[in-house]
């Protein structure tokens, strides 16, 4: 029944889009490139056929009556109207069928809770509106923002093959090995979910959610936040690349080396024109979402930068606000996302872009003796 | 009593409605107040239809054309909130205003005053509702579930109207269901035992006790908002210490008894059409009944299964997905006894049965869809994809809307006096028919193959199918300007209706002359 109204539907679909080139009717769940995701799809399939025999049967019935007990063919109605017999078959018989069902259900559901000891734990924080991935026992992490550009998405320009799921950086996995995602949330509620992985978890603040994958193809798999996180929650995607060990064990090394050198640059000398140059780049993957690049803000939610008396007079309150947040408004604290450096070149930036001219530097060092002054 | 009873015989017999303005604001007549529901549940349906074809629109290619996301997900939650809260439920409410006192051969409902003060509350609930689109920083955009902390630390200024307006709409809702349990309990004709009663007033009987079990719970996750947003506390708020999943606890223990509320009264109108153009009785009556009762029994404990993913418990995992798929079988039992109502009959196909028919394939259709979202760990792929949205728009537009059409055209004879136009009316059903299956049997395929809900731009794999899914959303908004030209054709004239216009359909409904008199069972009919 279904399969043929899908055959149905995709073949009108076809002939009213004829001019449609990059045709793609996917109709069904990919059985994905986990166990998980292969025990998921196979109880997809299962479910889905009980359901279509079903259908048969009842639809069967139905359209039998509809074509053969017709008024318009004299029929004269029978009068049953009771049959306890009856009753009681098609109350178990469904019964029956659900044991069926939930038999498998259950046991792929243990095997998904196993929370046994994972190799690499990986913690996922969703934020409005990007993703944190810090590796826990090699105390380094990164955000990864969507990297399709506004042109695409305003239709100035063609679209990428990966329009919308495309990140700057991607989450990076070892082949072959067990990882263990804990997932949280920095502001409101995200989902973390990557279909071929048969792994879809909320991120919530205050909570540390737990789930594990293995995959063993190397390879970049996409995803999306699938709870609504506000304005921009159609475009945090979710991009991860699972590649051998070795090549896993050298990108870790990178990124251990750039986290230090990171730290470093909290101690040196910077200019004015460094500052601003890092700032504009932190700004806008930071704040621009909500005070918008060119710092006018969308009010009464997000106040507008430009021009504000904070960024012009209070230097002390612009810090604590950047670092501390602001609470029960939609401001974060940013004291933990950005380090220092950006920190400094961020406020530094707000001070004297879009006009704001104040000429006021704030160095890394000022913010590193301002947080640990608390 | 009795001198009061003489006086009125005396000065106005033949009362009829006052003139005017008065007549509407001041009446405490079942029929005006329920035709005055079933008129602003249209108003609503086309309004809320409107911000349907928005979404659709900028659906119908990747890339951003014709609105920001902001007001995109302003349009989605307020398409959301006035399709429940202002379409559906005050369509059964009329419906149950206009028919449960013809059907159980009672004057008027029981609490007349309260009946005019919970209608008149509605449109200050959805003015306020729809003010809050002009005000700054916008109307809700959080989802019709309105998840904390989105709504609350995160959430527009305009969210304080927001809960006052729902606060409103609470409040009318439980006043009408009192009046439906009260009419029902106290004002059934003599002989008309409980399991003698029509299944129209069987199922709003039990759909008004759901909706006093749980639209305090509704009021009161509101006020913890309310609070959390102007009173400083930390109800949802993790750095406060407090639990935003609570609030989806507490907002999915009324939300799931609240879709049951939009369902079951269809499931009541149906179990009379599908019998009336059968010419034969429904089959299995009791269990009918006793199907939507446990079907409200079962709806208590299942608000779970809307949270899967939140990383309750294994065992709470597995309690809410047992308790999901055994909602199956009452209402398996539903559809097969309308199936085996049809069996043997002498069918014929006039609007009303076309809807009818139409509601028990789609809705079944919808049934499978929900059971496949039952089973916990598939839904981990469906959850909040476009396979839910085609889920509950499959069990709600051909479930409760066609359900509606369907009581419309059936009773509309007996309302206005004249038949609609039949061609006009089956042309309605057959466009919204294609229509609709166009607009929702893709979001299936969209959902499988990944593309998450509430997203105001999609990726290009996901193109062909929304473009798809657009012409059928466009097809079906249309065509509902059709069923308001039938509808005002029917009430200006048209052939005149009998006392009984439909040889098989049953009740006391259809012993009054048509139109209905302004006063019906003034004297309580016999049931034997």
């Amino acid at each position: 029944m279904r399969v043929q109204a899908r055959r149905a539907g995709a073949l009108l679909g076809g002939l009213m889009l004829p001019a449609v080139s990059l045709a793609d009717w996917t109709l069904n769940m990919s059985p994905g490139v986990t166990s998980s995701s292969n025990e998921i799809f196979s109880l997809h399939m299962t479910i889905l056929w009980i359901c279509v025999a079903i259908g048969v049967v009842v639809f069967g019935v139905m359209f039998w009556s509809i074509f053969a007990h017709r008024k318009s063919d004299d029929r004269k109605p029978a009068n049953f109207h009771e049959n306890t017999l009856v009753e009681i078959l098609w109350t178990v018989i469904p019964l029956v069928i659900l044991v069926v069902m939930a038999i498998p259900a259950t046991a792929t559901l243990v095997d998904m809770y196993d929370t046994s000891e994972a190799e690499i734990d990986i913690k996922v924080t969703g934020y409005q509106w990007r993703w944190k991935y810090d590796y826990i026992d090699q105390e380094f992490g990164y955000f990864s923002n969507i990297s399709t550009s506004d042109d695409e998405i305003y239709n100035r320009t063609e679209k990428s093959e990966h329009y919308l799921l495309d990140v700057d950086n991607p989450m990076v996995i070892p082949t072959n090995t067990r990882v263990r995602l804990l997932l949280t949330a920095n502001d409101v509620i995200h989902s973390w979910w990557v279909p071929e992985f048969g792994v879809k978890k909320d991120a919530i603040p205050g909570f540390i959610n737990e789930v594990w994958t293995q995959v063993d193809e190397p390879g970049i798999y996409r995803g999306q936040c699938t709870e609504l996180c506000g304005v921009k929650h159609g475009f945090m995607p979710v991009v991860v690349k699972a590649v051998p060990r070795e090549e896993y064990d050298a990108w870790v090394n990178e990124q251990t080396a750039a986290a230090e050198a990171e730290r470093e640059l909290t101690q040196k000398d910077w200019t004015m024109a460094e500052l601003m140059e890092r700032g504009e780049k932190a700004y806008a993957t930071a704040c621009a979402a909500c005070h918008q690049p060119d710092g006018t803000g969308a009010p009464p939610a997000f106040p507008a930068l430009k021009g504000s008396q904070m960024a012009l007079e209070d230097m002390e309150g612009h810090i604590d606000i950047v670092v501390n947040g602001s609470a029960g408004t939609a401001m974060q604290a940013f004291g933990n996302q950005l380090s220092e450096v950006d920190l400094a070149a961020v406020i530094t930036y707000e001070r004297n872009a879009w006009g704001n001219n104040t000429g006021e530097m704030v160095t890394p060092k000022q913010i590193f003796d301002y947080k640990n002054q608390e | 009593m009795s001198a009061v009873t003489d006086t009125h015989a005396h000065d106005d017999h033949h009362h009829g409605p006052a003139k005017g303005i008065t007549r509407w604001l001041l009446t405490t007549n079942h029929k005006d107040i329920g035709s005055m529901y079933l008129i602003f549940s249209f108003t609503m349906f086309l309004l809320g239809g409107a911000m349907a074809m928005v979404i659709r629109a900028e659906l119908f290619q990747p890339g951003l054309q014709i609105v920001e996301p902001e007001f995109f997900n302003q349009m989605t939650t307020m398409h959301g909130l006035i399709m429940v809260f202002g379409a559906v439920m005050p369509a059964f409410v009329g419906l149950a205003n206009w028919m449960l006192p013809l059907m159980v051969g009672a004057p008027d409902m029981a609490l007349p005053r309260m009946n005019n003060w919970s209608f008149w509350l509605l449109p200050c609930a959805f003015l306020i509702l729809v003010s809050t689109l002009f005000m700054q920083g916008g109307a809700p955009n959080f989802g019709w579930t309105f998840y904390a902390p989105l709504s609350t630390t995160y959430g527009p200024p305009s969210t304080t109207f927001f809960i006052f307006a729902v606060h409103i709409m609470g409040i009318s809702s439980i006043m009408g269901a009192i009046n439906v349990i009260a009419t029902i309990l106290n004002m059934r004709a003599p002989g008309m035992t409980l399991m003698k009663m029509p299944l129209f007033v069987w199922t709003w009987l039990i759909t008004a006790f759901l909706l006093i079990a749980v639209m305090p719970v509704l009021a009161g996750v509101v006020t913890m908002m309310l609070m959390d947003i102007n009173f400083g506390t930390s109800f949802f708020d993790a750095s406060g210490g407090g639990d935003p999943v609570l609030f989806q606890h507490v907002f999915w223990f009324f939300g799931h008894p609240e879709v049951y509320i939009m369902i079951l009264p269809a499931f009541g109108a149906v179990s009379h059409i599908i019998p009336a153009f059968s010419r034969k009785p429904l089959f299995g009556y009791a269990s009918m009944v006793y199907a939507v009762g446990a079907i409200a029994l079962l709806s208590f404990v299942v608000w779970a299964h809307h949270m899967f993913t939140v990383g309750i418990p294994i065992a709470g995992q597995l309690f809410f997905m047992y308790a999901t798929m055994l909602i199956a079988v009452p209402t398996g039992v539903k559809v097969f006894n309308w199936v085996a109502t049809m069996f043997r009959g002498s069918l014929t196909f006039e609007a009303p049965m076309l809807f009818a028919v139409a509601f028990v394939i789609l809705f079944t259709i919808g049934g499978f869809s929900g059971l496949m979202l039952a089973i916990a760990p598939a839904d981990f792929q469906y959850h909040d994809t476009y396979f839910v949205v085609a889920h509950f728009h499959y069990v709600l537009v051909p479930g409760a809307i066609f359900g509606i059409f369907a009581s419309a055209y059936f009773w509309l004879p007996k309302w206005t006096g004249h038949m609609y136009d039949e061609t006009l009316a089956k042309t309605h059903f057959w466009l919204s028919f294609v229509g609709m299956n166009l607009a929702f049997f893709p979001m299936h395929f969209l959902g499988l193959a990944g593309m998450p809900r509430r997203i105001p731009d999609y990726a290009l794999q996901f193109a062909d199918f929304n473009m798809v899914s657009s012409v059928g959303a466009f097809m079906f908004g249309a065509t509902q300007i059709l069923f308001l030209v039938i509808v005002v054709k029917c009430v200006r004239g048209g052939e005149k209706a009998s006392a009984k216009p439909w040889d098989g359909a049953e009740g006391l409904e259809w012993t009054v002359p048509s139109p209905a008199p302004y006063h019906t069972f003034a004297t309580p009919p016999e049931v034997k």
